[in-house]
């Protein structure tokens, strides 16, 4: 991801000189083994466990001493059940699910991500599936763990992201009749600006501030 | 029937629908039984006293019996996770604090936590920052579960219960504003360790209220534990087993009733609790009486662990800052009380704009343009007295969260409403949601 200037809000002129400025943010790339601590466990119980392992993930992340596996959408149910049924990974617990929208990732614009719990070995993982913004749909995994019901109705209010196979795949925290998705990038924030002690302070998504 | 303003029915293609909004009851429970349906879908909330703030709750009934529970939030959501991606990471504070209003510190705490692994100083943090955090959180920790039994015990008619328990907590809320400046969504704790040191003091005062809180909560434990007619509303209700709490995701006193020590403090230790003397709590019951047994043990130990936290905190050995030393990421200035309320030390002012352009121009930096955070995600969880509380943050690198998300464990541990009340009497359904205790400003966020 790379971005021009330092500031947030377009058309403010710029009075720093530092509007010219290029700078990339590097989002942590794929891993190779060894993972360290007990992620090549998690790794190697799921790959013997599970014949389609390498269609199925495509790729590992390894930062910040967590492990995320980026799941192709079509093979989610199928991992995540192995992820909770086999004796070797049991991640009985799924913590729900939450969205992030990256508009500039062509193809790839709205991801998933499955945060999950071992209660029997302690230990953490998390999903990541990424699909297009033209073709929202994703398996549902409530099926496997009960609990990610109002999790997927939240995304899908939030973000738009059509959960197949859920039981009734409504909104819960926006009014049913809302229009759009709040949490994506291109839904405004909105606001109006406020007047304080003669001067105008604009929305806060208006604000020169920096990037 | 005459018209009644607050009292009124209509037919519908869905069978008759009578709207009660006070006033004379017995008009409508006269109609209504004077009809043959025995089926009666009841539409409780989100304006009912015994629903635990803005909860809707939709109840089909046959006779007193609940065939179905539905619940309907969303009726307090505030978007506070997309206005956190418009202010900066420390501003963020101000924000996730307001979500679950009654454990601030621990939303404080666990978008901290996440905030400092994406920064990659976890271990910079100083210890004595850690320590106010364990202190502030345990305090919380009684403050919420006196709530929790306050609120819980006037549902059920127990009104000495609400009235004990919200006399502790303002005990409790004292300290808060002792130490923070606030009794609720103090903005205390913030990436990197706390806003300030605890005042000259505090100390000495946070052992007076233990002591205080150690004997009125025998009181409220007297009133409440084996009460029999206590027991006849909570024994046996709101029946939750392991298998069920796993499939739903729940944790905290829920899952902890079923008998299955899972506190993340021990588990999973964060801000050095493995270092603390205490107990995990259970209950074998998986019922509403077993949740509520937890939620009064869980605060003696959380005793414990304020007057362990009292003594480091007084000790030598952890005195010191309570901000990492780094100074790209530290707040410039410690704040102190002035005539007109908490703000920047007069220090710093006299320092930045008498003596040191480059503070002055540290200041200015750091505080209008913010840290930038690597880019990568986190999630950080912590033990909140209503389960696991996790925040799941994505960054781009920026000044600002790309994403905030938190697992909100009230939102979460909802759901298991339907699987509590289904088949049970009406008035259980109040004592079963009493027990997941739920806090509707975290539930919508």
């Amino acid at each position: 991801m790379t971005q021009q200037g330092m500031f947030g809000a377009p058309g403010s002129g710029d009075t720093s000189g530092y509007g010219g400025l290029v700078h990339s943010n590097v989002t942590p790339g794929s891993s190779s083994r060894p993972f360290g601590s007990y992620f090549d466990d998690v790794v190697d119980s799921l790959e013997r466990a599970y014949p389609a392992f390498s269609d199925a993930i495509e790729k590992i992340v390894i930062d910040r001493d967590e492990l995320t596996m980026h799941i192709r959408a079509s093979r989610l149910q199928e991992v995540a059940k192995i992820l909770r049924d086999e004796a070797s990974l049991r991640f009985e617990m799924c913590l729900g699910v939450s969205g992030a929208h990256y508009p500039a990732e062509t193809g790839r614009e709205l991801h998933a991500i499955f945060p999950l719990l071992s209660l029997t070995h302690n230990r953490r993982i998390r999903l990541e599936v990424s699909i297009p913004d033209a073709n929202p749909h994703l398996p549902s995994v409530v099926s496997i763990w009960a609990g990610n019901n109002w999790h997927e109705r939240e995304t899908f209010d939030m973000f738009g992201i059509i959960f197949d196979g859920h039981p009734g795949l409504t909104r819960i925290l926006m009014p049913d009749d809302w229009a759009g998705h709040p949490q994506r990038k291109d839904y405004a924030l909105g606001g109006i600006p406020v007047e304080y002690k003669g001067a105008t302070v604009p929305p806060p998504s208006e604000r020169r501030a920096y990037r | 029937m005459t018209f009644d303003p607050y009292a009124s029915s209509r037919e519908t293609t869905e069978g008759t629908i009578y709207s009660v909004t006070g006033g004379d009851w017995d008009d409508v429970v006269t109609e209504i039984g004077s009809t043959k349906e025995e089926h009666v879908v009841v539409n409780m909330g989100p304006q009912h006293p015994s629903t635990h703030g803005v909860l809707r709750l939709i109840l089909e009934l046959e006779g007193e019996t609940v065939n179905e529970a539905r619940c309907g939030i969303g009726y307090l959501h505030t978007g506070i996770e997309k206005n956190a991606e418009y202010r900066n990471w420390t501003q963020g504070v101000t924000f996730v604090t307001r979500m679950d209003y009654l454990s601030p510190f621990f939303n404080e705490t666990a978008y901290c936590l996440a905030v400092e692994k994406l920064l990659g100083i976890t271990d910079q943090v100083p210890a004595r920052a850690s320590v106010i955090r364990v202190m502030m959180m345990e305090l919380n920790r009684i403050s919420s579960h006196l709530v929790a039994l306050a609120t819980g015990g006037m549902e059920l008619g127990a009104l000495s219960a609400m009235i004990f328990g919200f006399r502790e907590r303002e005990l409790v809320l004292d300290i808060f504003e002792l130490v923070t400046g606030l009794r609720m969504n103090s903005a205390y704790v913030r990436p990197g360790g706390v806003a300030q040191d605890i005042p000259e003091g505090a100390t000495d005062k946070i052992r007076e209220t233990v002591l205080q809180l150690r004997k009125n909560l025998k009181d409220t434990e007297k009133l409440l534990v084996g009460n029999s007619i206590w027991l006849a509303r909570t024994d046996g209700v709101g029946y939750l087993d392991l298998a069920g709490c796993t499939a739903l995701g729940i944790t905290g006193p829920i899952l902890r009733s079923t008998g299955l020590p899972w506190d993340l403090r021990k588990t999973q230790p964060y801000c050095g609790y493995e270092t603390y003397d205490f107990d995990v709590v259970t209950a074998q019951s998986c019922d509403v009486y077993g949740r509520f047994l937890i939620r009064i043990y869980e605060m003696s130990q959380s005793l414990r662990i304020v007057e362990q936290c009292v003594e480091r905190l007084d000790s030598p050995e952890y005195q010191g800052p309570v901000m990492v030393e780094d100074k790209k990421i530290g707040w410039p200035a410690q704040l102190s009380l002035g005539s007109d309320g908490l703000g920047n030390s007069l220090d710093h002012i006299r320092e930045i704009m008498g003596t040191s352009m480059e503070s002055l121009i540290h200041h200015f930096k750091l505080v209008t343009e913010g840290f930038r955070v690597p880019a990568g995600q986190a999630y950080a969880a912590v033990e909140s007295p209503r389960g696991e509380l996790g925040a799941q943050l994505i960054s781009d690198g920026g000044t600002k969260p790309y994403r905030v998300h938190f697992r909100d464990p009230s939102f979460n541990n909802l759901q298991a409403t339907a699987a509590m009340c289904e088949g049970s009497q009406i008035a259980d359904v109040i004592a079963a949601v009493a027990s997941i205790d739920p806090v509707m400003g975290g539930v919508d966020r």
